[in-house]
């Protein structure tokens, strides 16, 4: 499967959790503008992969990686973890905006947190672009000093969103953003998803089928800890090749 | 019928059982009623504005105050704060965001509970070894480097424990935007469980307020008012514990002011603290 812009590509990437396998051999390309889905039985790898590609991984004790993993031409497991995670940034599974913080605060954390300094009109500037990009501006520009923990599940998600665009990353990762929201803010979150594409690269963990149908473009399926299918969303779901993807999808095992 | 009377018979039994659960529920709070009574009753008569703003009168003389006592136990315990607590919190960040699982957090951990479990008046001797003897006289600083021995364990532990609490998807959070642990540790997981770690202080300061033995032969006592940290300096345990031994009637009196003041104090510590560590459960 030949991918012309790929913004991530591995290269017989293994990870380990001590003498636990949990990535076999996985080598691939996931293209750059485009929704990545990841899919796979429980326990398969799924969140493991994506935590290789911003290196969050190693930071489990006993934790580590082999192999290699471009991001577009540079070798990340060769950079400072920090410096990769600036440019690639996540969005986890329960929405986790810092309680000690105001919206607005979470929004710039990304810069506070550095102990980078904005000017007021440019930290305005930020906070409103990233929230308007999140879908959120709307619902929270009066209220931007308040807690961010006061915000609803989905609220919270989509704020966690545009604090992780706001620091402008090249790709977004995330470990199934919407498992732990209700079907409406589910729906709020995949637009967003697929509005987002035109300016950052996707990479998504999701557990749920129609929803990997709904807005990716690409999907990478995983079993055991081995990427077995990987190829363009409307292929895999229609004419998977290996027969477990065929399995998965059609309910056999979950 | 029958089944009536049984019925009757059954919640009959089960008021009896319940009020004698209530009443022996009760009974650890009775000696604490039964202490602040007697304070009450036998210090009330002492507190006057001049029982605060005085300097004791000279032996055998009745009248005179404790102000040297109020302000040096403020002094000696503030100087125990600024010399434990920051060495506690460190300690507490190494064992919750560093070594969790390493011998050396093992060999910390275990070193805390038997310090806390050392009997105050040994910290005092050893204080006076290390510091009163070498500088040849008694002071201040001395008492508040005992009392920081005796607050490290309890400030130590909880500032762990509370630590350990905050959820680590927000450690993820932060590291996730490129952020370095050690900031990370900074200025998210300090900050968010920043209320309960002052809460773990609030109650160590309690507990130290009011501890006499590490004094005796420390900050020692002193009838004048000294604000030199290096000079012997009173405190309200002392205070209680001179009076209460002296042969004078009115310094008995005295003492019983003195232990009234000593409880508010400790016990409004307390009830702040409780305050606080609401706060934290009601934002969870």
């Amino acid at each position: 499967m030949k991918i012309q812009h790929a913004i991530f590509r591995t290269e017989d990437l293994c990870a380990y959790y001590g003498d636990f396998m949990a990535i076999k051999h996985v080598t691939v390309s996931i293209p750059e503008h485009e929704v990545t889905a990841v899919m796979g039985p429980s326990g398969c790898g799924k969140t493991t992969f994506i935590r290789c590609l911003n290196r969050l991984h190693e930071l489990t004790p006993g934790a580590k990686i082999t192999g290699r993993v471009f991001l577009r031409e540079e070798d990340i497991l060769q950079l400072d973890p920090i410096l990769v995670r600036r440019r690639v940034g996540m969005v986890f599974q329960r929405p986790n905006p810092f309680p000690t913080m105001t919206i607005y605060e979470n929004v710039l954390a990304g810069f506070k947190l550095l102990g980078i300094r904005l000017k007021k009109k440019e930290a305005d500037r930020i906070v409103e672009e990233a929230l308007r990009k999140a879908a959120l501006w709307d619902e929270v520009k009066d209220v931007l000093h308040r807690r961010g923990t006061f915000l609803s599940g989905g609220q919270q998600q989509r704020l966690c969103i545009a604090r992780a665009l706001a620091v402008n990353p090249e790709v977004l990762l995330m470990d199934e953003p919407t498992s732990a929201l209700d079907p409406k803010a589910t729906l709020q979150i995949e637009n967003l998803i697929v509005e987002l594409k035109r300016t950052v690269s996707i990479v998504i963990v999701t557990h749920n089928m129609p929803q990997a149908g709904r807005i990716s473009d690409y999907t990478a399926f995983f079993y055991l800890g081995e990427l077995i299918e990987f190829g363009p969303t409307a292929e895999v779901f229609t004419n998977p090749k290996d027969p477990r993807t065929e399995e998965y999808l059609t309910g056999k095992f979950s | 019928m029958n089944t009536y009377a049984n019925e009757a018979r059954r919640r009959m039994k089960n008021k009896v059982i319940l009020s004698i659960i209530t009443v022996l529920a009760l009974l650890p709070a009775v000696p604490l009623f039964l202490i602040l009574f007697q304070l009450f009753k036998e210090g009330l008569s002492s507190l006057s504005l001049d029982f605060f703003l005085h300097l004791p009168a000279p032996p055998g003389e009745p009248g005179g105050g404790i102000a040297n006592a109020i302000v040096g136990t403020f002094i000696i315990v503030g100087l125990a704060v600024l010399i434990g607590v920051p060495l506690s919190i460190m300690a507490g960040i190494y064992l919750s965001e560093y070594g969790r699982d390493c011998k050396l957090a093992e060999v910390i951990r275990v070193s805390a509970d038997v310090l806390q479990g050392v009997p105050s008046i040994v910290i005092g001797i050893v204080a006076y070894a290390w510091i009163v003897k070498p500088l040849g006289h008694f002071s201040a600083l001395s008492g508040s480097v005992a009392l920081a021995l005796m607050m490290i364990p309890v400030v130590v532990r909880t500032t762990e424990e509370v630590l350990r609490l905050v959820p680590n998807i927000l450690r993820e959070a932060s590291l996730a935007l490129g952020v370095p642990y050690w900031r990370t540790v900074l200025k998210v997981v300090l900050p968010t469980g920043l209320v309960g770690v002052t809460t773990g202080i609030l109650i160590a300061i309690a507990r130290i307020a009011g501890e006499t033995a590490p004094l005796l032969f420390t900050a020692f006592g002193n009838q004048f008012m000294a604000l030199n940290p290096m000079e012997p300096m009173n405190a309200l345990p002392l205070v209680i514990f001179n009076y209460a031994t002296s042969p004078y009637a009115d310094w008995w009196r005295q003492a019983w002011g003195a232990s009234l003041v000593l409880i508010i104090m400790v016990l409004s510590l307390n009830i702040v603290s409780r305050i606080l560590a609401r706060r934290i459960a009601g934002e969870k």
